[in-house]
């Protein structure tokens, strides 16, 4: 039986943007507006989406990294007690900041420069109970070497290590005090094609060696169809399809997911579908548009797309569980 | 056991990696940066030339900076008197050197204390933002917009002439300067990763903004501190030079100066004001080039 680790439910992150002298709030930016997800234990959910959909802020609002505007986190330990995160206390957070980690994307930012590995990671171990020095210093150089370094890389900087290094360290840092699920925000976008792959295999192998659940971040669909277990589908701050991972790329119901696949380059000739080319750049989320969100790019949109929001309906495709929000899907909905 | 593929191409990939010979230390590159840039150097190596001078000034002059000595007064140089003798007779070179303490002092310390004070609110404030970061903000632009000059006469009117006075206004007129640097970096270093991932430890405030993101905001703040050095030095000069710096009973370059507003040893004794005028002058472009010298080193857009 599938179990939860993470209930989202209603998330909303808006930054308010502010003008003029006063520093006046002249609206928000609605990043994350109202995301409803579970995750389950052992599973890769992807998370996709044009940049600026907000994937990056939905995964920092788990992590309270930025603090949601409304709705709930709820954190569901292995023998089931159920925590909201959101209404915290920060000092209570810390039992769960173990549990739960991020790798980030860009590998020039993500390590401090006037650190060694060491003298960077060894704050949180301190921190989490693990005192004696010599400690500190066997969990990092094992963990170095899980992800294919030598333990001695430990006392060197940043600027001798790298893009592929660096994220490798990045996973190092995730990992250093047994977290459960990792965000992965755009984990391997920044490196070359080649080394995408390996760490890509890498991360696979540490799920399966450590029990993880990863929230996998991604711009692009083409890295996502075998790694992922499901895919949610995010568009100006909402999740607009949620499905097995096998259903989105051949039971396609939403006409921007369509999109998005018809833009992954494919070898295979015959398989090769009339690519959807999307006008424009994503909306800007202070105004978004009315009716659906989606609809001034929509190839398929009606007059009712641009009254009507479309809510989050679930469907069956293949037997599975299949969520999507537009009103031309003209399946049966289940409820 | 056989060893999986994947490490096997991880080990390709490292191989690779190795292969580009590790540079050295980030510190050494900084170092050698610092190095190539003669003017530099040459500010460096008279900056310690001086500062060692007047440090051992009692071993350099076997004269007493405050004796008088009605028997030699107004000599001009000669070698018992490098620098000549003033109006009372005091040997105007040891005086150059005693006062070079005090003077530098002043500036180093003036401009150390309020690096101190505005990195100590800056980094608070800059990385938490909100209510704290804009009431900082305002104080700073406060003691900023006042002028120097009319604190200095406040000051010097309600608590007299002294030494201390004269630091305490110019680590209030200078802080905002060193606080908005700070803050400023502090603002575009929150953003970085590695700040989230500390964050995403819980690690407090104080561990993260003072012990890892301060390290990294220091450089221009180090430019800085040269440049407000000269400037407090100067400063100095010029309020001793109207009689509202340091008592005038304490030799300081600014108080040696103070002597050329006599229009007669302006024009008859130019050994009392002149190689003192030249110093300063010396020593304020010093320290202008080594603060020059560490910004260009420093500059990560310009690191090779
Ligand atoms: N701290 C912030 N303040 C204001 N706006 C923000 C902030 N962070 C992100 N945004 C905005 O929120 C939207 C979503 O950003 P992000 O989550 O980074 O998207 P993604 O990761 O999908 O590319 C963007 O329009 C971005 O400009
Ligand atoms: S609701 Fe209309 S505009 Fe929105 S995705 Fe569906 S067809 Fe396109
Ligand atoms: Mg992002």
């Amino acid at each position: 039986m599938k179990k939860e680790i993470l209930k989202l439910r209603g998330v909303k992150v808006h930054f308010p943007v502010q003008a003029g002298v006063f520093n006046r709030v002249v609206g928000h930016v609605l990043a994350v507006d109202g995301v409803d997800l579970d995750i389950f234990r052992g599973e890769v959910l992807g998370l996709a989406g044009e940049s600026g959909c907000g994937k990056t802020t939905l995964g920092k609002a788990i992590l309270r990294l930025v603090e949601p505007t409304d709705g709930e986190v709820k954190y569901i330990s292995q023998d089931d007690n159920e925590t909201e995160l959101t209404s915290l206390e920060k000092k209570d957070m810390d039992p769960f900041r173990k549990k739960l980690q991020i790798v980030f994307q860009d590998p020039h930012s993500s390590l401090n420069p006037s650190f060694t590995i060491f003298g960077s990671l060894q704050d949180p171990l301190k921190k989490f109970g693990i005192k004696s020095k010599e400690e500190r210093r066997k969990i990092i150089g094992d963990l170095l070497e899980a992800v294919n370094m030598r333990r001695e890389y430990m006392d060197r900087y940043p600027h001798e290590f790298s893009g592929g290094q660096r994220q490798r360290i990045g996973i190092v840092r995730a990992l250093c005090l047994e977290p459960e699920l990792i965000v992965c925000d755009e984990a391997v976008s920044a490196l070359d094609v080649s080394i995408q792959a390996q760490v890509l295999k890498l991360l696979m192998q540490l799920k399966k060696e450590k029990n993880l659940t990863y929230l996998f971040i991604t711009h692009d669909l083409s890295v996502t169809e075998y790694l992922c277990d499901r895919i949610a589908v995010m568009y100006l701050g909402r999740i607009v399809e949620l499905c097995d991972s096998e259903d989105l790329y051949n039971n396609t119901l939403h006409p921007y997911s369509e999109a998005l696949i018809s833009a992954i380059p494919v070898a295979d000739l015959d398989k090769q579908t009339k690519r959807i080319v999307l006008e424009g750049d994503v909306p800007s989320p202070v105004n978004p548009p009315k009716g659906c969100p989606f609809h001034p790019r929509c190839p398929k949109a009606t007059d009712i797309c641009k009254t009507e929001v479309p809510t989050l309906k679930k469907y069956s495709t293949n037997g599975n569980e299949h969520y999507a929000s537009c009103h031309l899907i003209d399946l049966p909905e289940i409820s | 056991m056989a060893k999986s593929s994947l490490d096997k191409k991880f080990d390709q990939i490292r191989k690779r990696e190795e292969e580009k010979t590790f540079s050295t230390k980030k510190r050494s590159r900084i170092v050698n940066k610092f190095l190539n840039n003669r003017l530099a150097v040459l500010g460096l190596i008279i900056f310690t030339i001086i500062i060692l001078a007047s440090i051992f000034a009692p071993l350099l002059s076997p004269y007493d900076p405050m004796r008088v000595d009605l028997r030699s007064m107004r000599q001009p140089p000669s070698f018992d008197h490098w620098f000549g003798t003033d109006s009372t007779g005091r040997d105007v070179f040891t005086r150059v050197l005693f006062g070079g303490r005090v003077s530098i002092f002043i500036g180093l310390g003036s401009a150390i204390l309020s690096a101190v004070v505005g990195i100590a609110v800056g980094c608070y404030a800059g990385y938490k933002g909100g209510w704290i970061d804009v009431i900082a903000l305002r104080i700073s632009e406060i003691f900023m917009s006042f002028p120097q000059i009319i604190l200095v006469l406040l000051l010097v009117s309600i608590t007299g002439q002294s030494l201390f006075n004269l630091m305490a206004i110019f680590i209030l007129t200078g802080w905002g300067g060193m606080y908005r640097l700070a803050r400023a970096r502090m603002l575009s270093l929150r953003e970085e990763e590695y700040v989230q991932a500390l964050r995403s430890f819980g690690l407090s405030t104080f561990t993260i903004c003072y012990k890892h993101m301060l390290p990294n905001a220091l450089s221009p703040i180090m430019v800085n501190i040269t440049l407000s050095t000269a400037m407090f030095i100067l400063t100095e000069a010029g309020l001793s030079f109207l009689g509202l710096g340091v008592p005038l009973n304490i030799p300081t370059w600014g108080n040696i100066l103070n002597v050329a507003q006599d229009i007669l040893i302006l024009q008859n004794y130019w050994w009392m004001w002149g190689p003192v005028g030249i110093v300063i002058s010396v020593f304020v472009l010093c320290v202008n080039f080594i603060g020059d010298g560490l910004r260009d080193s420093t500059d990560p857009s310009q690191q090779g």
